[in-house]
């Protein structure tokens, strides 16, 4: 499985809040949760692409994620433009 | 609508990829019928861009589903999801416009997982009263999630980057390149022009090396992604570079005055190209594009000036020891 950078990500996760439903392993695409018995544990921090499908789907807010897209082109595309990383190209060069 | 993709389709899917249309791949959004639905079949949520669509209704071949598609302005479920566009306001406004619960005796939508980013369930649930299920990442297990009453295997969750995707995206990361291809070259030739004049000007010297950088950047780098060493895709394309750039001076023996130029001008484009190809891939995050990009950047820029420092330094010491 490739892996991108380690110690990397915004992803933050409260065990407090968490009621262990299993929304956030459902929606995962990269299997950072695992649910172990009745509860979810954080399991594979540097897998997260901070695409923020579990922080959108936590009723309980037990998880907070900086979300955004990992795309060089778009981080330059927002320094040119001194905003935010934006793929909303103007034309044809989008994700 | 049917299940079956027509040549037409794969036609427009071919170009597609290269580039063309890329803009007006959008079918009409709203509910649609497959084969003869009922009130007890089941809701399939998706985007409406075309490539998803075909993809959507080939694998439901034989079946009969309702089809709720959002605007996304004919953007993937992903990346819409990515923008908010595949998003819960939207979704709950398909759900009121098309009527879906006049023909429905069940409350149950079966959304992409890849959709998730963009979609509250427990408020879609709260204000519309449907459920919503995630279905499989991949279209191509569709059938055995919703065989198997709406169970999708760990695996089935996982999101995957294999060879044949990376292949297909290539062609797009190759007609991208176009800046990258003129402004090498253009470089190349102004640099051989000034120095030898216009009788200097070598395809092999002056346009090749481009060809190459281009080729490690965004064909090698991407295809050979998960054995090329190094986390950062930076590095990634500058280890190719520096391989492939390495081979053609040993293979063609380039005047020493090109030398310095070619390697580094091929190490640093590779590089560049490979740290563009993160926002195709599947596994980078934004906080770890940054941190590449902060020092990735400006070593990129100072290799590009090492490459045209060297060619002015190697013509103007070859020249003068001529002279001399």
């Amino acid at each position: 499985m490739m892996q991108y950078l380690k110690n990397v990500v915004s992803l933050g996760f409260n065990p407090e809040l968490c009621t262990g439903c299993g929304r956030c392993v459902e929606v995962c695409p990269h299997g950072v949760f695992e649910k172990i018995g009745k509860a979810v544990e954080l399991r594979n921090r540097d897998r997260c692409i901070e695409c923020g499908a579990c922080m959108m789907n936590c009723a309980f807010g037990a998880i907070r994620v900086q979300a955004g897209v990992g795309c060089a082109a778009a981080v330059l595309n927002g320094m040119m433009r001194n905003r935010e990383p934006s793929c909303d190209c103007s034309s044809t060069d989008c994700c | 609508v049917d299940s079956v993709v027509t040549r037409g389709d794969r036609l427009k899917r071919f170009a597609f990829r290269l580039g063309i249309g890329r803009m007006d791949m959008s079918v009409t959004p709203g509910l649609y019928a497959l084969g003869s639905p009922g009130p007890e079949d089941p809701v399939l949520v998706s985007a409406n861009f075309k490539l998803t669509f075909d993809r959507l209704r080939k694998n439901l071949e034989g079946r009969n589903a309702w089809l709720l598609i959002l605007e996304t302005k004919g953007i993937n479920v992903w990346c819409a999801a990515g923008k908010g566009t595949f998003g819960t306001e939207e979704l709950i406004r398909q759900v009121e416009n098309s009527g879906l619960k006049m023909v429905l005796s069940h409350y149950d939508l079966i959304l992409p997982q890849l959709g998730a980013p963009g979609i509250r369930a427990h408020e879609v649930r709260r204000r519309t009263g449907f459920r919503v299920h995630y279905g499989p990442v991949s279209l191509d297990d569709l059938g055995v999630y919703l065989d198997s009453g709406m169970k999708a295997r760990p695996e089935m969750r996982r999101k995957t980057f294999p060879l044949s995707e990376r292949a297909e995206l290539m062609p797009l990361e190759l007609v991208q390149a176009w800046k990258v291809l003129f402004g090498m070259a253009a470089v190349s030739l102004i640099l051989t022009f000034i120095f030898q004049g216009a009788e200097g000007l070598t395809l092999l010297y002056d346009v090749v090396p481009t060809i190459i950088a281009i080729g490690c950047g965004a064909c090698i780098t991407p295809l050979l992604l998960p054995y090329i060493p190094g986390r950062a895709f930076s590095l990634k394309g500058a280890l190719v570079g520096a391989i492939c750039a390495g081979l053609y001076i040993v293979l063609v023996s380039p005047p020493p005055a090109h030398t310095v130029f070619i390697a580094c001008a091929i190490i640093a484009v590779s590089s560049f190209l490979a740290m563009n190809f993160t926002g195709a891939t599947t596994f980078t995050s934004l906080s770890g594009v940054r941190k590449e990009m902060r020092y990735a950047l400006p070593l990129q820029a100072a290799v590009v000036f090492i490459a045209i420092a060297g060619r002015i330094l190697g013509e103007t010491l070859l020249k003068g020891g001529m002279g001399a």
